[in-house]
């Protein structure tokens, strides 16, 4: 095993906790669409089943003063960036004690403390965002790495096209990682683009442009090994295309009218945890405890956050204003201008 | 149009010159300070508030970008987040809808769906206004939507005072703030005090103390409504004019202060009428000083119409002085 920044780990520790925190965000997820039901989540919930492997495969990869922009599918970036489960599900319940007071919601994931600027639930509206942190970052020579995560639908959008042109011609350190799941809500990527490849767009704007399996959490890995660490050496934008799939609906509103259950199921058997799962079992990197060991350390941390976001407190109504500016004082809360 | 206050040490300046000054002292003061926008460097800002600045500060800190309205305003709210202090020029209101989505969905937002994690001390500047014949698409007044939203503030500098000084305490707060420079006041001269530095920007000011009534207004349409007021004050009329500074916040203090002396007022708003700032300013003084009141209160704006391009008509458009008369003699009972 060499030690060179761009060639991922393949040591068993290393390999497990990969499988670990995909299946941390899936259950985490799965549970979280229980909760929906029983009206404890509400509101729009966008779940990530299916794409762990991209979160998963880039994000460990970053340093931790590196800066984190998200989509509204980010439970999963959030979790694997190390945003604590319990303030991630108080979040999502409204409780004051989640990551953003209870002010955003499962779209709005906030946390400074690891550098995570937010889930945007404005299709392309992170992106111009993650350029302007980049040119912070251009100006104040901290040599850090901005990785700002979009679905393939932002591409249609106007403010992916400024953006990457912006971060190309200004020699900004973003690593654009698009999560091309192939269907903006219900419209699929080959309806909606005339250049259906997604990483040749980049291309034309002078960025460094690679496709990946999205679905392949080692292959994902590599590739965001050599992307962070050509972002970091030659500060300029690097452009990572992760083809993966969306195994569940858009949100918990869509019944899905677009897309042939057989389509879905096909992909199911190729989902990344059932692949690298069976991987690791065929290389006789895993043992049957290991898996048994880490479904039941992630269930305990899903019933601690359950019970942390069910004993959180509401907000009291007399604040609702706060937060709309910074306070200077205490007596400025709940003050209108 | 001329400036009324004369000092003892003053120097004759444009406002042009007096946003070029305030651009100038915050680069200087502060290393974090940079301006963004397109045309700012090498054409020197299309109404050359900038011209000069890229020779003194470089093309890293006065930055040209593309036409690319949207992407550059979010990269201000990005650096900003990062510790920058960016100044971002929209060119024209006209153009700042095209990154609506950055201001108000991100820039406005950020800071309370963070939980009071991240804040945005952005100020974006943009001329705003009709007058010069630029037809519709060119010259909308449009400050008011902008005051329509939490989360931003929104200055209205109408003086050489305002247009040296709001600027540094703009970029001194730690949320975003927008400025609007209506376009007629770019050549407008006065004397500035030579020591003229920052001012407060939550405060509505008298330009013009008045017993008779109220006549609140912002921006360009403050010298005109003090022209009106001179004709009125020929009448015998004393009209008392408020420059409203800042449009959000509102200082309700002044205004009803104001209206409780006069107990008459009309407001001036180059904004079209329906869903105007004048029509809130308006339901602010019916909220808090209706028994103060004489008369109905009277309001000059823009015509419903898309601002037309022959110069007698957009004249007609927007507010004018002997409309202001009009409307103050109105409520004076006395049309």
């Amino acid at each position: 095993m060499t030690a060179r920044a761009d060639k991922p780990h393949l040591s068993r520790e290393h390999m497990l906790e990969l499988l670990r925190q995909m299946i941390r965000i899936r259950r985490f997820e799965d549970k979280c669409a229980e909760l929906y039901t029983q009206e404890k989540i509400r509101g729009f919930l966008h779940l990530y089943d299916g794409e762990e492997a991209v979160a998963v495969g880039v994000i460990p990869v970053l340093e931790k003063r590196d800066r984190i922009v998200a989509t509204y599918r980010e439970h999963g970036h959030a979790l694997v960036r190390g945003v604590p489960m319990k303030t991630v599900m108080a979040e999502m319940y409204g409780k004051q004690e989640g990551c953003s007071r209870g002010r955003g919601g499962s779209m709005h994931l906030f946390d400074a403390a690891t550098n995570f600027y937010g889930g945007n639930a404005i299709v392309g509206g992170g992106l111009p965002l993650a350029v302007g942190l980049g040119l912070a970052d251009h100006m104040q020579g901290h040599n850090l790495v901005i990785a700002c995560f979009f679905g393939e639908g932002a591409v249609a959008e106007g403010e992916f096209h400024e953006s990457l042109n912006l971060a190309a011609l200004w020699g900004l350190p973003v690593l654009f990682v698009c999560e091309n799941n192939f269907y903006a809500m219900g419209t699929a990527l080959a309806i909606s683009e005339s250049e259906t490849d997604i990483h040749r767009k980049a291309e034309s704007y002078g960025v460094v442009s690679e496709a990946v399996d999205g679905m392949d959490v080692v292959a994902v890995e590599a590739a965001a090994r050599r992307a962070v660490q050509a972002v970091r050496e030659n500060r300029k934008p690097y452009f990572l295309e992760c083809r993966t799939y969306r195994l569940r609906a858009h949100s918990m509103f869509d019944p899905q009218l677009y897309r042939d259950k057989a389509e879905v199921e096909a992909r199911r058997k190729n989902e990344p945890i059932v692949r690298f799962q069976g991987w690791l079992q065929a290389n006789q990197m895993i043992h049957p405890e290991d898996l048994s060991r880490i479904e039941a350390e992630i269930d305990a941390e899903i019933a601690e956050a359950v019970a942390f976001a069910e004993t959180g407190t509401w907000e009291p109504v007399e604040q609702l204003t706060r937060f709309t500016y910074a306070e200077s004082d205490a007596s400025a809360i709940g003050k209108m201008p | 149009m001329t400036q009324a206050a004369v000092q003892t040490d003053t120097i004759e300046m444009t406002y042009r010159e007096a946003v070029k000054q305030a651009l100038r002292d915050a680069m200087k003061r502060d290393e974090r300070v940079f301006l963004m926008g397109e045309d700012v460097g090498r054409y020197g800002g299309c109404y050359a508030v900038s011209h000069g600045l890229l020779a003194e500060f470089g093309p890293e800190r006065i930055r040209d970008t593309p036409l690319s309205e949207s992407g550059f305003t979010g990269a201000g709210i990005g650096a900003a987040m990062a510790g920058m202090r960016p100044i971002v020029e929209l060119m024209t209101v006209n153009f700042s809808l095209l990154a609506l989505d950055q201001i108000l969905n991100t820039a406005a937002t950020v800071r309370h769906m963070s939980g009071n994690q991240f804040g945005v001390p952005l100020v974006i500047r943009m001329a705003t206004g009709a007058g010069r014949q630029l037809a519709a698409q060119h010259s909308h007044s449009l400050e008011g939507w902008y005051a329509h939203i939490p989360g931003i503030k929104v200055l209205a500098p109408a003086t050489l005072e305002d247009a040296r000084g709001m600027l540094w305490t703009a970029l001194q707060d730690p949320d975003p703030v927008l400025i609007f420079e209506n376009v007629m006041l770019y050549n407008m001269t006065g004397k500035l005090a030579a020591d003229a530095g920052p001012v407060d920007i939550d405060k509505a000011a008298v330009r013009r103390a008045g017993r008779d009534i109220s006549l609140i207004t912002y921006g360009g349409s403050l010298w005109k409504t003090l022209e009106a007021a001179s004709a009125l004050a020929a009448d015998g009329i004393e009209a008392e004019v408020i420059d409203l500074r800042s449009l959000r916040p509102l200082d309700d203090a002044t205004i009803m202060a104001s209206v409780g002396k006069t107990r008459r007022a009309v407001i001036v708003d180059e904004g079209w009428r329906s869903g105007s700032l004048a029509a809130e300013v308006g339901m602010r003084v019916v909220e808090q000083a209706f028994w103060s009141l004489d008369a109905p209160i009277g309001r000059v704006c823009s015509e419903e119409v898309p601002i037309p391009y022959p110069r007698h008509l957009e004249n007609a458009a927007i507010p004018q002085a002997p409309k202001i008369v009009a409307a103050a003699k109105a409520a004076l009972g006395r049309a």
